[in-house]
């Protein structure tokens, strides 16, 4: 199946029109000499019901979170997704669409990415979001790009507390651009900045990658003495109960979108949320969707700031990114629109309550402990007596992800994430906290 | 800069819609035994009120975001023929494979022993576009086909930083896509451009004057932006190469070669696939998509790690993490994985006879419809092209006073998406068409004819197309004002940012 109408009859008819003999004719620019000569070795091809098996039995290969009851965190949690948004994110109207370059034809898409936006400044108290990036990982690289350019500095102070993978991430690409990126311990579970002076930016995470809440207010009047900006990687879901960042004093704002209604998808697609101060309006990434008037003076959407763009600046654009994750963007709108204020508030008291009665079911097992201080959101470091990802395969023995554990930290081999979403009852954790205290002993 | 309030949308924004009290989620209601925030968070650090998101119904959200949709063109609506965008059919069976709950729920930090289905899927994708591109290896981390063109150019980057030879420059012909420049100063480098020649292909005896050991390689896309297949290549590459540098191949117009000729054997050393064109993942609007690289085995070691091997001896997959000249990761955790799941699925379905139909009926159908136009409008060059083409409304602008825009616009009214314009750069009032293999001639023929009217429209009664569109939701919309009165986010009628 190659998803082609063409009859043999449509074939001849239009190779006539065209004036050549044969298909093959059409190939006449490519050199003979460097053609393949033979098919591909690729098998096929197959029947959508033997396609269909075939992909059955490599996802019957994987022990998902519809197998084992999850309690892991670090960047990508196990919310529940509700029919209403799977039923209108799901639309192709939004689903196959291209950018919404003629903005006529896409205003579906352009109101739906305006509304996240919308949204997305609610959450973070920032004044501008843009229409999103591929991952917080990707929104966070973007704030340091912005903040260099904003400040003219290269060195950039990042909390030792933000996902690993992030930071692999930042000193990945920041390489090539001389950036230079120096940690700031978190050892007791929040960040202790030290020297920031002559920063482009200090980077934090609230929560941070161990679940721990820092003092924003603090790292704010930090950067900004030193002539920082202050970037924040926020969980959007904790600002129903907490300050966003903006109001703390946050310059850029950039998070995980993954959690408003998109699937854990083993990393991706996600999105990255990435939000600022409408003086750094015109050193942002990516698409922006502003509200104008058409010729008759009715309202609709476009894309705005353009000039920022590499379609348009070319080597003098704000950033390379192209295609982002428009429909994930679109998913968190209708997501948080479902959730509305109330659902917001009510889902995080319940991620805080299961994640605290864990914490303190665990901190009672033998050799175990709570490892930080530090008051947390929907996770937190557990340290156990041995190996975290030993007892970790254990605990799936039983039916239970929890983690990661944490051996890229120093001297945190023992160490380990535990999270809980509002999918949690009281029931699994106490089950989940047995089965763990049984793997250890 | 401040933001403006909103207009009243005619169908508004959601939070036109909000009502103080009225919810559409529902949450687990609160367990006997559970702490709540108030005894776990430090007062301090709450907040009295809950961010301002809309209060609405399940079916007032619902109704929203059906009416938006409704005001949304789709390749399921009608036709897409966007030049160098590849807006083919999105197979259905693709969103089911997907949405497989092991492959959809599957959390990343799971341990390879638990991910083996997952880790055999992208080993599998990874023979089969090593296959397609005639490379060594591949890394799926790129996000998009940009994040591609970056991760290959670090890759280029730290290859000739291994070699000894740090340089400087990179050459990118001038009918490229924006994102080849502005990748490029992202990797650190100088942009130096290479004129197309008068045939609509690259400049042969500018590469070679351009090259020098001071430059990093040459981002080229083939075919190239204007349909044209570089015929060239081979002499393209020997230039290349013997001066040290590497040859990037940008693959957003893989669609027209799959199964016919391989950038290995042109000579490419690093290859991007753009799965959301040529392998038909869907493209939401914006994205998601997905951009892996591949890479001649003498680039394999810097590829992104960690990348998935098969241990033979237990025929087990794991993460190969041991990379010590990598680059390093460029995605939070594997890229884009849900997108490279329909991929592989699409690639499965088609199989080595499906991808040779493709390319072939891919390109019969943009040299059908060219054929169709090119007395009428003016192709940029002349003659064959692969599996899209450009027309210029240069004459039609003179004579007529009628431009590239108008014609897009005026499409929109016939039931047509317009096709890309105004790129490539290198054509006066370009217009780019590329209808996709999955079109059928009854449908190239409706767009044709669609085409001619326009013209003689253009001829009799130009303000028919000054005027346009008509039949959209919408009517032309003022770009300039969007950005000079700034308003990016809603708010109620009369505040302001």
């Amino acid at each position: 199946m190659d998803y082609t109408p063409h009859t043999e009859q449509d074939i001849a008819e239009m190779l006539d029109a065209i004036g050549v003999e044969t298909i093959e004719d059409l190939f006449s620019p490519i050199p003979q000499n460097l053609r393949l000569g033979r098919r591909l070795a690729l098998g096929g091809p197959k029947s959508e019901s033997e396609v269909y098996d075939q992909l059955y039995s490599l996802a019957a290969m994987n022990t998902a979170t519809d197998r084992l009851t999850c309690f892991a965190g670090g960047g990508a949690y196990d919310h529940y997704i509700p029919a209403a948004v799977r039923a209108c994110a799901g639309r192709s109207e939004f689903m196959t669409s291209y950018t919404p370059y003629q903005p006529e034809l896409s205003q579906g898409v352009l109101g739906a990415v305006f509304d996240f936006q919308s949204m997305i400044c609610e959450l973070t108290g920032m004044e501008i979001s843009g229409s999103g990036l591929y991952d917080g990982a990707a929104a966070l690289n973007e704030a340091v790009h912005l903040a260099s350019a904003a400040t003219g500095r290269k060195k950039v102070v990042v909390s030792q507390a933000i996902n690993p993978n992030y930071r692999r991430v930042l000193d990945s690409l920041g390489k090539s651009l001389n950036y230079e990126f120096v940690t700031a311990p978190a050892g007791r579970g929040v960040t202790d900045f030290g020297d920031v002076s002559d920063a482009a930016a200090i980077v934090v995470g609230q929560p941070n990658f161990f679940g721990c809440l820092e003092d924003v207010r603090a790292a704010a009047e930090l950067a900004h003495g030193a002539g920082a900006l202050l970037i924040v990687h926020f969980d959007p879901m904790s600002v129903g109960l907490l300050e966003s960042p903006g109001t703390l004093g946050a310059d850029v704002v950039v998070g995980e979108g993954q959690c408003l209604g998109n699937d854990l998808n083993f990393g991706g697609p996600y999105l990255g949320i990435f939000a600022t101060r409408l003086e750094h309006a015109r050193r942002m990434p990516g698409r922006i969707v502003g509200a104008t008037v058409d010729v008759h003076g009715n309202p609709g959407y476009v894309l705005t700031l353009q000039t920022r763009e590499q379609h348009i600046r070319r080597e003098k654009a704000t950033s390379n990114v192209c295609t982002d994750q428009t429909l994930m963007a679109v998913t968190a709108s209708v997501y948080l629109s479902w959730l509305g204020p109330s659902g917001l508030r009510e889902l995080g008291e319940r991620c805080v309550g299961l994640t605290h009665l864990a914490a303190d079911l665990a901190g009672q097992l033998p050799g175990c402990r709570v490892r930080f201080d530090a008051p947390f959101f929907r996770e937190f470091v557990l340290e156990l007596p041995g190996n975290a990802r030993e007892a970790l395969s254990a605990l799936a023995a039983d039916g239970y992800l929890a983690g990661p554990s944490l051996e890229a930290f120093p001297g945190m081999d023992n160490c380990l994430l535990v999270a809980a979403t509002e999918r949690r009852t009281v029931a699994q954790v106490e089950q989940m906290i047995k089965s763990l205290g049984q793997v250890i002993a | 800069m401040s933001q403006n309030p909103s207009p009243a949308l005619e169908e508004g924004s959601i939070y036109d819609l909000s009502i103080a009290g009225r919810r559409a989620s529902t949450i687990p209601s609160k367990e006997a035994g559970l702490p709540s925030a108030g005894d776990s968070l430090p007062a301090g650090m709450l907040r009295a009120d809950s961010p301002h998101l809309p209060e609405v119904s399940e079916l007032d959200l619902v109704r929203h975001y059906t009416n938006l949709s409704r005001k949304n063109w789709s390749i399921e609506v009608g036709a897409y023929p966007l030049g160098s965008c590849t807006m083919k059919y999105n197979p259905k069976i693709h969103e089911q494979t997907a949405a497989l709950p092991g492959f959809s729920r599957l959390h990343p930090w799971q341990p390879a022993e638990q991910a083996q289905g997952a880790l055999a899927l992208i080993y599998e994708m990874e023979q089969l576009l090593v296959e397609i591109t005639g490379m060594a290896r591949a890394s799926f981390q790129p996000a998009a086909g940009a994040a591609g063109e970056l991760t290959g150019l670090l890759i280029m980057r730290a290859y000739h930083r291994a070699q000894g030879s740090p340089r400087d420059t990179v050459l990118i012909p001038d009918s490229a896509h924006g994102t080849n420049p502005a990748t490029v100063r992202l990797a650190g480098y100088k942009v130096k451009q290479i004129p197309t020649d008068g045939r609509g292909l690259v400049d042969l005896e500018a590469v070679r004057s351009a090259m020098s050991e001071n430059v990093a390689g040459l981002m080229l896309t083939n075919p190239n932006t204007l349909g044209l297949f570089e015929r060239e290549i081979e002499e393209i590459a020997k230039a290349v190469h013997s001066k040290g540098g590497l040859l990037y191949y940008d693959g957003a117009n893989l669609n027209a070669i799959v199964g016919i000729i391989r950038p290995g054997d042109m000579g490419f050393d690093v290859v991007h696939i753009n799965m959301h064109k040529t392998f038909t993942t869907p493209h939401g609007g914006g994205g998601p998509g997905s951009g892996p690289v591949a890479v001649s085995s003498r680039l394999e070691p810097f590829l992104p790690g960690p990348i998935p091997d098969l241990d033979q001896g237990t025929g087990r997959y794991f993460w190969d993490e041991d990379r010590p000249q990598s680059i390093g990761r460029v995605h939070g955790f594997y890229g884009n994985f849900g997108m490279v799941v329909r991929a592989y699925t699409y690639l499965i379905s088609l199989g080595a006879d499906g991808l040779h139909n493709l390319s072939e009926r891919a390109v019969l159908n943009a040299n059908y419809l060219r054929s169709r136009l090119e007395d009428t409008y003016q192709t940029a060059h002349p003659g064959l092209c692969m599996h899209e083409f450009v027309l210029t409304a240069r004459k039609l602008r003179r004579e007529h006073g009628v431009r590239a825009m108008d014609i897009a616009k005026r499409l929109i009214d016939k039931g047509f998406h317009p096709p890309t314009v105004y790129f490539p750069l290198v054509v006066e009032e370009a217009m780019m068409i590329e209808p996709t293999e999955t079109e059928s001639k009854q449908t190239l023929d409706a767009l044709a004819q669609a085409f001619l009217e326009i013209a003689a429209e253009a001829v009799d009664d130009p303000e028919v197309l000054h005027n346009a569109p008509v039949r959209s939701p919408v009517g032309r919309l003022d770009e300039a004002r969007a950005v000079r009165q700034l308003q990016t986010r809603w708010r109620p009628p009369g505040t302001g940012q």
